[in-house]
């Protein structure tokens, strides 16, 4: 086990009690509680983590926060296994096992770099270009792009962790936890309205927490705790850590990620919500996102051991490392002496690269009186690497342009070279909420300029360029108060006095390209703007020749900005690239819109509840505790859990379904028909209502009788059907198709509320009021006459008829209808007696040898007699013409919905496709429902297809299969022979009948 | 015998508790408060002035009667005494446009109950349940996860009664009994 | 997620309703007045317009009612909600500008 050979004395806001010993590519390291995966490696002196994208180079640990492109790594195995977590936000625990990605057989020697050397042939649009010809070799480029492609390995087992969701409501949302969220949050908070502060990181106190200065006379570390702990004793205020608010959207809705246990490790946590997703609507938000570092490019800019400025203070001041001992920094600006300084507190050799000709003011002062070395106006030209370690730089002055190196070279050992090239405002989410950005030419960073008009949010702190504490500070509580009282809350608007000490900072020098002692694009180095796509300066050059010169086409040509880290730290260098080249403003450019989520969100989160179980409701009837005891195999039907059929023994669906089909038609079978929709109509205009909505009269329907209906939608087609019951004057029963119940609800209310508001007609649903047992057979009467007193005889209870009475001592509505065609009483009773009913029909039926019979067999028993089920013989297309049921259609009727669309051209077609039966030559033979119907079977397509087959069986009863088909000009077919083309390459010989089989 | 959708669940208890009240007679009103002698005759017939403001309940003896939408109420009553009531409503009203529908076993209602019954209804409620925008003695039409649910917050703050669909039930149910197992 | 308010409900999330397309398409009074391509109209066209929209909307998991929505598409601001009986707003002409 190694040493932590870059771990510094002070304990900075790591536990240094509480020892952690954690794995990186099968070696065990030594870490403490408070360390990410980055800096318990970087204290491990470990700088190589993995290899790139496209050119498998190697490289390391560019930043200390979420705006990572490099450090990506493979986080724990098997089930719990991730691709591309980002070490700098991994919290380390006892046990953590991580792999580098895309190196194989190691990453310290990976065959993949082999791409490096031939890297001419993986230009940019290399996806495009490269593969494309000749044609055919696609299938064996495939193979070679999906092993190069994509970063890590997915898990192939389930994920066993479960993942919390939830929505959140809150007055005054604020988003990141750093000095002007602090003070945000705490004037919106003494206020008394509700505040939400979310961070993504760990530990709230944002910048603060690489700083090592005072605020107001004490260490700004301790500042944050005293802070944070106020916030936490108050009520009204939610402090959400290890929270990233990933999605903006409108009226103040955000998504939030919250790693609620992740940093416990992956075993412990089974039971418990590894994350959560925020669903937040908040009234007011303020945005207190700050800025990241901008690095600058220059050649060979990838190399291990390079990392942002501010990186390198965050790993001293917060995690107590100094990833190097002998540093270089590389600025054009004042901001990153501060890092110098630090190193050299703690005792590493530093030197300053300044590409500024001539900086002066208070920082190079400190520095100076340091005996710091500050080398100016230089470029850094190459960079020595070797076995995972920076070995050193090359570096050379700058013509009085930039553009070009100048005089000879010069070598410096280092092992650490920190980059800064500016702030850059992180605006992401105000551009994702449809908020508009400027181009700041002074700060030369894009700022938020319009917030969208449905959002309300509020900007402070360095996310609006400003770069000073107390500014900051300033801002956010100025925020806070507002945000406050838009929410109509009064606030106390004095703030503390602060005093943080002030410096004054030097302008920067716009230079962000730096050139090597080779034009770009040329020689053996490579300038990275955007390290997580493998892009560089070279391929914008490349880009533009080739005519892809707009950001659009730019950002898409060359992946930049693509990777995961939606390029934080690369976008507005490859715009900068781009306006050198096209020699324009940035302005001019534009810039393409930052999309959801800011980071990356598991699927585990965005899922939560929805699986398994809970993905879908499985809607029950009442008599489903029955089902499940007969061995039911249940049918999705909407939501609904349906039986198919009833499996006796070892039987097989097939012979289930031939048994339940013969015993109905012999004896008695029970069918839980409790799915089918019901509506109760009530008022004086409901049969005006009833003649709209169905093809057929109402007018002559008296009390107690029954009416099958079709319904039709304005365009003249079928979309449900069901039978209505007059129960009492004003008073109707309507029932629907299980599936389209609630369509049918919609269909009716939305008449009554938008188009028919003084009709009086009110609907109520009662689908889930009633159990529905449908008793079908020529024993049904014998049957029920044993439960009900009820007459049953012909006279007083004809077909199409209900009547009311006691069932099995239960108040029931007896509707004598069929789907069966055989005699047939649907028995409806309050849905909490259902199963009671349903068990003493059983009962009593036993001497009658009755049958519970499923889907499958209503299905067979009613094709049989040529009823058709809609939704499976019809698809929307299909008027009651083509399903000849010209009979049903009233002539008489003035109008009814969808009346005026048969005169269409299209829907008059006298060669629609129509409803036909099918007969196959081989009466053992059972059609493929949705096969085709061709007149000539040829050796290979296109056939004349005719249509498709709807429904499919072996009909027991007629002792040979079935099938319904949908043919064009079908009624004119009939009696010729067609043939069925099968998947097998087969064809079935068919002769068209009509689609009424059995007939009694 | 009779069942109910969650008949053989027991109780979840603990520091918050799930269960599902037994049956109460559960009658949907319609009609239009724009007839003069709607009102009057719905008070004449149940005894309850009909809450004529959205997203309130009224509650007289052991009725409870709940705005579903302006011309749309819920009353719930002791299950024993639906039947007279709907027959004397009819009575009541038979002169105006009106419905009455018994609609007892369509719904039921599950009680959630406890310190987190808020945070828990929170995890598919999109409803801000916050005393401050649903005070007690209030109800909301709205959703939890894929169910519409018609939502009442009793007069303790922590108690929520939840009126759900007969088949949508154990969803909501084991929607709640997963979020209470994981708090 | 849109904040929508249901005239009846108050102010609730997108996900308790259901868009049901075009507002203020009235059904003919008398159908057969129309020729093919008038009833071509009614069945068929709808405006698809980039900015201000009159959308019909309904409260699905809440009061069950529908009610009109002018949406501006664009920028998915809602600039009125009203009942079926109330007569269409009148939007000032900021309202109805609509952005680049």
């Amino acid at each position: 086990m190694k040493k932590q050979i870059n771990r510094l004395e002070h304990d900075a806001r790591l536990n240094r009690r509480k020892s952690i010993r954690f794995w990186f590519d099968n070696r065990a390291y030594v870490g403490y509680e408070g360390d990410t995966l980055a800096s318990g490696l970087l204290a491990n002196g470990i700088h190589l983590v993995g290899r790139s994208f496209k050119y498998h180079r190697p490289r390391g640990i560019y930043t200390a926060g979420s705006e990572e492109p490099n450090a990506l790594v493979q986080l724990e195995e098997n089930a719990f296994t991730e691709p591309n977590r980002r070490a700098t936000e991994i919290e380390i625990y006892e046990g953590l096992i991580a792999h580098s990605q895309n190196c194989w057989p190691s990453r310290k020697f990976d065959f993949g770099a082999l791409n490096s050397w031939f890297s001419r042939l993986l230009p940019a649009g290399f996806y495009y270009k490269t593969f494309m010809w000749p044609t055919s070799f696609w299938m064996t480029y495939e193979k070679y792009i999906r092993k190069l492609a994509g970063l890590g390995r997915s898990p192939t087992e389930p994920d066993p962790h479960f993942y919390d969701k939830t929505y959140a409501h809150c007055d005054v949302l604020i988003i990141g936890g750093g000095p002007a969220g602090i003070e945000a949050a705490t004037a919106a908070g003494q206020s008394g309205c509700r505040v939400i502060l979310a961070d993504e990181k760990f530990e709230f106190g944002g910048m603060l927490l690489s700083e090592n200065m005072l605020i107001n006379g004490i260490p700004c570390h301790e500042w944050i705790d005293s802070k944070i702990s106020k916030l936490r004793a108050m009520p009204n205020v939610k402090l959400l850590n290890r929270t990233t608010v990933t999605g903006y959207y409108d009226y103040n809705f955000l998504v939030a990620n919250q790693r609620v246990n992740e940093h416990l490790g992956p075993r412990v946590t089974i039971n418990s919500p590894k994350e959560r997703l925020w669903k937040i609507r908040a009234k007011h938000v303020v945005m207190a996102t700050g800025a990241i570092e901008r690095p600058m490019v220059f050649a060979d800019n990838d190399r291990p051991g390079i990392m942002l400025a501010s990186a390198i203070r965050s790993y001293i001041n917060r995690f107590s490392t100094l990833p190097g001992k002998n540093c270089v920094i590389l600025t054009n600006n004042d901001s990153a002496y501060h890092a110098a300084l630090d190193i050299a507190d703690e005792g590493g050799q530093v030197s300053i690269i300044d590409i500024r000709t001539n900086p002066s003011g208070s920082m190079i002062e400190s520095a100076v009186s340091r005996g710091i070395r500050i080398i100016k106006n230089h470029s850094i030209t190459g960079v020595g690497y070797s076995r995972g370690l920076l070995r050193s730089i090359e570096i050379m002055e700058l013509s009085e342009d930039g553009l070009n190196v100048i005089g000879k070279k010069e070598k410096l050992l280092c092992d650490l070279v920190g980059i800064s090239g500016g702030w850059n405002p992180t605006i992401h989410l105000f551009s994702q909420s449809k908020g508009k950005l400027k181009f700041d030419q002074s700060n030369h960073c894009f700022l938020a300029d319009q917030p969208s008009k449905n959002n309300s949010v509020i900007l402070a702190g360095s996310c609006q360029a400003t770069w000073f504490l107390k500014d900051c500070m300033q801002e956010g509580h100025a925020a806070g108060c507002e945000a406050a009282k838009r929410a109509g809350f009064s606030v106390d608007g004095a703030s503390d006095e602060i005093n943080t000490g002030q410096i004054e900072y030097g302008a920067l020098r716009p230079l962000w390209i730096l050139p090597g002692s080779h034009p770009i694009g040329q020689g053996k180095t490579k300038h990275f703007h955007e390290l997580h796509n493998d892009a560089t300066v070279g391929d914008i050059h490349l880009a533009v020749r080739e005519g892809y010169e707009s950001v659009e086409h730019l950002k898409r040509y060359t992946t930049t900005g693509m990777g995961t880290d939606q390029g934080k730290t690369s976008n507005l260098n490859a715009l900068v690239a781009l306006s050198e080249i096209r020699n324009l403003s940035i302005p001019d450019l534009g810039v393409t819109t930052f999309r959801p989520p800011y980071t990356p969100l598991s699927m585990g989160s965005i899922v939560g509840y929805d699986c398994g179980e809970l993905f879908i409701q499985k809607r029950k009837t009442p008599i489903h505790p029955w089902h499940d005891q007969a061995h039911a195999v249940y049918e999705d039907v909407g939501d609904w859990k349906r039986p198919r059929y009833y499996s006796q023994g070892k039987e097989t669906m097939h012979a289930a379904v031939q048994r339940e089909c013969r015993q109905v038609r012999k004896t008695a079978g029970l069918l839980d028909a409790s799915t089918l929709g019901k509506i109760d109509l009530q008022g004086k205009d409901t049969r005006w209502l009833l003649n709209m909505l169905y093809t057929n009269v109402w007018d002559k329907l008296e009390v107690g009788r029954c009416r099958y209906g079709l319904m039709l939608n304005e365009h003249g087609m079928i979309f449900d059907d069901g039978v209505t019951t007059r129960i009492a004057e004003n008073h109707y029963h309507m029932t629907t198709t299980t599936g389209g119940a609630a369509r049918v609800m919609s269909w009716i209310e939305e008449w009554l509320q938008t188009e028919w508001p003084d009709l009086e007609v009110y609907a109520t649903s009662v689908t889930e009021q009633w159990a529905v047992a449908s008793l079908n057979g020529p024993n049904a009467r014998e049957i029920l006459q044993e439960l009900t007193d009820i007459p049953l005889d012909e006279e007083s209870f004809p077909f199409m008829s209900m009547r009311e009475g006691q069932v099995a001592n239960i108040p029931a509505r007896v509707f004598r209808i069929s789907f069966t065609g055989e005699l047939a009483y649907e028995i409806n009773v309050p849905a909490r007696h259902g199963l009671a009913l349903w068990e003493q029909l059983i009962e009593v039926g036993r001497k009658f040898d009755i049958c519970p019979y499923g889907t499958e067999s209503m299905h067979v028993l009613r094709a049989e007699k040529g009823f058709i089920i809609v939704g499976q013989d019809t698809d929307g297309t299909v008027t009651p013409m083509d399903v000849g049921m010209d009979w049903i259609v009233s002539k008489k009727k003035q109008d009814f919905l969808g009346k005026r669309s048969f005169d269409r051209t299209d829907t008059s077609r006298s060669d629609r496709k129509q409803l036909v039966g099918l007969l196959t030559d081989d009466p053992q033979f059972i059609l493929p429902e949705g096969a085709h119907v061709v007149s000539e079977v040829k050796s290979k397509p296109p056939m004349n297809m005719l249509g498709h087959i709807t429904s499919s069986y072996m009909s027991p009863n007629i002792g040979r299969s079935i099938a319904i088909a949908l043919l064009k000009d079908g009624f004119n077919l009939k009696g010729q022979t067609l043939n069925v083309a099968l998947m097998n390459g087969n064809s079935q010989r068919v002769i068209v009948t009509d689609p009424v089989f059995l007939n009694v | 015998m009779t069942t109910s959708p969650l008949w053989d669940r027991p109780p979840i208890t603990g520091k918050n508790i799930l269960t599902e009240l037994s049956i109460c007679g559960k009658i949907n009103i319609r009609g239009s408060i724009n007839h003069s002698r709607f009102q009057s005759s719905v008070n004449e017939a149940f005894g309850l002035d009909l809450p004529l403001n959205p997203n309130t309940l009224v509650r007289v003896d052991h009725l409870t009667c709940y705005w579903l939408g302006p011309d749309e109420w819920l009353v719930h009553c002791p299950i024993e005494k639906l039947d007279s009531m709907i027959e004397l409503g009819r009575a009541k009203l038979a002169k105006i446009h009106h419905a009455l529908v018994d609609v007892s076993d369509y719904y039921t209602v599950l009680r959630m109950e406890g310190p987190d019954s808020e945070i828990l209804l929170a995890k598919s409620c999109p409803l801000d349940l916050h005393l401050s925008n649903f005070p007690v003695e209030t109800c909301a039409q709205t959703r939890f996860g894929n169910a519409s649910i018609l939502l009442d917050r009793r007069s303790q703050g922590s108690i929520f009664d939840i009126q759900v669909r007969w088949s949508y039930a154990e969803y909501v149910w084991d929607y709640l009994t997963k979020a209470i197992q994981t708090l | 997620m849109l904040l929508i308010r249901c005239p009846w409900c108050g102010f609730r999330d997108q996900s308790e309703f259901q868009a049901q397309g075009e507002a203020h398409i009235t059904r003919p009074e008398d159908p057969y007045q129309l020729d093919e391509e008038q009833w071509g109209q009614y069945l068929f066209f709808r405006k698809n317009p980039k900015g201000v929209h009159y959308e019909r909307w309904v409260h699905v998991h809440g009061c069950r009612r529908w009610f009109n929505v002018v949406r501006n598409t664009m920028t998915d601001d809602i600039l009125a909600t009203y009942r079926p009986e109330e007569p269409i707003p009148v939007l000032s002409d900021e309202e109805t500008n609509q952005p680049t």
